[in-house]
């Protein structure tokens, strides 16, 4: 049994069929990338899965348990954790607060000492900035910073969406170094990637998504070796 | 603009500097305030607090126009030049104010009803037309050529000059107040008659003292400034902090003595200066300021609190509890309404929560002024007979003992704000202020954490509306309008949102001045409204943000911020680190692409 299983899912906004029918799972301790061109469904595949829009059909089983009743928030208190496109930090609030509230549901104190501490030792930049107000913090600042909120919730599953959006080629790097640290330690990753070249690099198995639907799903070797995929997300002849 | 700016000459940049300036000059006098405070004497019974205004106005000018102007190889002689062009030019369009209507005889009051005889003879400093319009030109040169010195003199002088003048007009204005509290003692009685001449304002030899015993003070205080910083700073911890305890005990003290000290009526504007301004601020501060709903109606939790205390302790209406049974009965009510109120706009964000919650504050008033609810509520004559609060035996009936209520009541509402603040709930209530998506993602449960903020906040305004059905013994439907709500958000605005010390900065500002300055409560609004965009152009994060006294998870780091940026990124400047004001621009421009985006993304 897989940690996360997604099975036939289909989510509209209003009259918009955003997806049609996507099934997916991920095994505890895989990374696993989404990759789809733009408008595809990754985001609103990540946004149904961690609660914040509802489906109108399918399942979303959470450690063989149905999950897809439950408010958003208890879906996060599961562990389930959505980094979302776009950073979004608490922008009035200074880094510290930002991550402090990633770990807003857990209480056992010195856990989250320790994953503090853990998040600025990926993340030195945060650490050296942990009093400005987020809002003032560069994009690259900010996508750290989104990630290290996510981590202090401490995720089973950790669902990244466009990590590298937007950032400089040195900072992809960083970013993507990252997340290969976090799966050498065992975190379990959804990560939803334009950038189909890294994202193959760094996950196990990789699912293609187009207008909704999932086309194409392999290991994250053979995608990239696979020829529409080279032709379609990776740009070459 | 600049640019274009930069093509004219410096003498005509004088002159639309001073243009601009005179029409906050035109405004004041033809609103009415010139008028308003004729009154109200800076020296002897010559020069009132009207012209003052107007002068003040000359004086910044001058200032703003040296300031823009001059470039820094400029003589003074220069600088002061382009102060005074531009003073002149404040006096020449009151002059000209002053032609039109008393040289011409053009009679303005068709439109502008203030444009009276007695305010052409306040401009005219009681002359003849053509003498005053002289005068003005003068006085506009000599005011305007005296803010362009204060541009070049050195900094320290400056602020001593304009706390000196601050003092003196303080002291005008408030010359009535003046005049209660020193009367109470011998000594103070005849320091009051040395300082202030029988009818009209300061004499000669008060002025100058009033002028010249403050900026003294300032003139030393800003020298020893800096080696008391240090001497502080290099006091060991625990000293500084009894320092700032025994800081904080002084003023305890101070707060306790106050209705001795000054006596009734400037108790009474301490009164309602906490219960209308701090602790209805404090309570919508924490819906508005903290979790970052727009709540218009917030009147109608204080009118559920006052009408609560009213039905149940007046005789009049078959009541008969005393205030503090009957407390509890307020607060659960606007408790349980803030509830009822806070479920049907959980979905609704910004500008619809606003309306929503502005049609909430009007059913209420409208509800208990209703005749078909009258065997109720008794309708558009309201409620009598409501007992003062009791203490023991006594009744609190008076400002000065009502006073003490109200500080422990207000002492209450700021420990539970600070906490509050400070609490997880005050943290999740930010989160759901900055985005609501990723809150409920973090695993903050957004239906309770909304209900506690709407609860929370009506509670505080019941309890403001109990206390203040008791203060009056009366209450009557109309009261509870609209302004209260208004009063409140403009006093969490000025103070800076979701800024504790700023709700109590922003009501002195707000609710204290217009009580203490009879003449400045007919143009309340406008006062606001002149603050407001005041705030905005020069403040936009409120008069005393929000910032430090933040709870860290890491209580002690060895390594305080150390200053060792990467190499690839050079430190931001000292003033972008906290710039709220740039966040809070950010952050305008954010909500709306995501109004446009819809509610995802
Ligand atoms: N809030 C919304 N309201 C209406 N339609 C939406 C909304 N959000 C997304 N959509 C639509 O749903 C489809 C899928 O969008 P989604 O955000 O999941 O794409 P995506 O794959 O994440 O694309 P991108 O790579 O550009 O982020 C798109 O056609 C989009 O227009
Ligand atoms: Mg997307």
């Amino acid at each position: 049994m897989a940690l996360l299983e997604i099975e036939n899912l289909h989510t509209y906004y209003g009259n918009i069929h955003a997806l049609k029918g996507i099934s997916l799972e991920v095994e505890k301790g895989e990374v696993v990338c989404l990759i789809g061109s733009n408008g595809a469904g990754k985001s609103t595949t990540l946004k149904t899965v961690s609660g914040l829009i509802r489906p109108r059909q399918g399942t979303i089983r959470f450690e063989g348990e149905e999950v897809i009743f439950l408010p958003a928030h208890e879906i996060a208190r599961g562990g389930v954790v959505h980094v979302p496109e776009g950073r979004r930090c608490f922008a009035q609030l200074s880094v510290e607060e930002n991550l402090e509230l990633g770990a807003y549901s857990r209480n056992d104190k010195a856990a989250i000492r320790e994953d503090l501490a853990h998040v600025y030792e990926l993340f030195p930049r945060l650490k050296e900035r942990r009093k400005q107000y987020s809002g003032t913090l560069s994009g690259g600042e900010q996508q750290m910073l989104a990630m290290g909120r996510g981590l202090m919730a401490r995720p089973r599953v950790l669902l990244l969406d466009e990590p590298s959006m937007g950032l400089a080629p040195v900072l992809v790097d960083q970013i993507f170094e990252v997340i290969k640290t976090l799966h050498d330690e065992g975190t379990t990753i959804l990560l939803v990637e334009q950038n189909a070249h890294m994202a193959l690099q760094v996950a196990d198995r990789g699912y293609v998504i187009q207008t909704g639907e999932i086309v194409l799903s392999d290991d994250a070797k053979a995608l990239q070796h696979n020829e529409m995929i080279q032709r379609v997300y990776l740009g070459l002849a | 603009m600049r640019q274009r700016a930069q093509g004219k000459s410096p003498l005509r940049r004088a002159i639309d500097v001073g243009l601009i300036g005179s029409i906050p000059a035109l405004l004041l006098a033809l609103v009415g305030m010139v008028d308003a405070f004729s009154n109200r004497y800076l020296l002897e019974e010559s020069v009132s607090t009207g012209q003052v205004m107007l002068a003040v106005v000359a004086l910044i000018v001058g200032y703003l126009a040296a300031r823009r102007i001059s470039l820094p190889a400029q003589t003074v002689a220069t600088k002061i030049g382009y102060g005074a062009v531009a003073g002149l030019m404040v006096g020449l369009v009151l002059a000209l104010l002053l032609f039109i209507g008393e040289v011409v005889g053009i009679n303005l009051r068709k439109v502008l009803v203030n444009a009276s005889p007695a305010l052409y003879e306040i401009l005219a400093f009681n002359q003849a037309p053509a003498v005053g319009m002289l005068l003005l030109a003068l006085m506009g040169t000599l005011l305007g050529a005296l803010g362009g010195a204060l541009f070049v003199m050195p900094a320290r002088l400056r602020s001593a000059i304009i706390t000196g003048i601050t003092v003196i007009i303080l002291l005008a204005l408030l010359r009535d107040i003046v005049k209660l509290v020193f009367q109470q003692y011998e000594p103070t009685t005849a320091l009051y008659r040395f300082l202030f001449t029988p009818n009209g304002g300061l004499t000669k030899i008060g002025l100058l003292l009033a002028f010249l015993l403050p900026a003294a003070a300032d003139y030393v205080w800003s020298a020893g400034r800096p080696t008391l910083d240090r001497r502080y700073h290099a006091l060991p911890d625990g000293t500084q902090k009894s320092v700032r305890w025994v800081g904080l005990a002084v003023a305890f003290i101070l707060l306790l003595l106050f209705p001795t000290i000054f006596g009734r009526f400037p108790s009474e504007a301490m009164n309602n200066v906490i219960l209308l301004g701090i602790m209805m601020g404090l309570g919508l501060n924490i819906v508005v300021g903290f979790a970052g709903m727009l709540d218009l109606g917030y009147v109608g939790f204080f009118a559920i609190g006052a009408y609560t205390m009213a039905l149940l302790t007046s005789p009049q209406v078959g009541g008969g509890m005393n205030f503090w049974t009957a407390l509890p009965f307020s607060l659960l009510a606007s408790m349980i309404a803030g509830i009822i109120l806070g479920i049907p706009v959980l979905k609704m964000r910004g500008d619809y929560l606003a309306i929503v919650t502005l049609g909430f504050g009007e059913i209420i008033r409208v509800l208990v002024l209703s005749d078909a609810l009258r065997p109720w509520f008794y309708g558009a004559p309201g409620i009598t007979g409501v007992p003062a609060p009791n203490v023991g035996g006594m009744l609190l009936n008076n400002p000065e003992t009502l006073y003490y209520l109200l500080i422990a009541v207000m002492g209450l509402t700021l420990f539970i704000s600070l906490r509050l603040r400070d609490s997880r709930l005050g943290r999740a209530w930010m989160a759901v202020r900055e985005d609501e998506d990723v809150a409920e993602a973090m695993g903050i449960n957004l239906v309770v954490t909304k209900l506690m903020a709407f609860a929370t906040g009506a509670t505080m305004a019941g309890l403001g509306g109990a206390i203040f059905a008791a203060k009056l013994g009366s209450i009557v439907p109309q009261t509870f309008n609209l302004l209260i709500s208004v009063n409140a958000l403009a006093v969490i605005i000025i103070g800076g949102m979701g800024s504790v010390p700023g709700v109590v900065v922003g009501a002195l500002l707000l609710i204290g001045l217009p009580e203490v300055l009879r003449e400045f409560a007919e143009y309340r609004l406008w006062v606001y409204g002149a603050l407001l965009v005041a705030m905005m152009l020069f403040k936009p994060e409120g008069f005393w943000p929000d910032e430090g006294h933040r709870r860290e998870l890491t209580e002690h780091d060895p390594e305080e911020t150390p200053q060792a940026p990467g190499p690839a990124d050079p430190p931001l400047p000292p003033g972008t680190v906290r710039d709220r004001a740039a966040v809070a621009r950010a952050d305008i421009r954010a909500t709306h692409t995501e109004d446009e985006a819809g509610l995802d993304e």
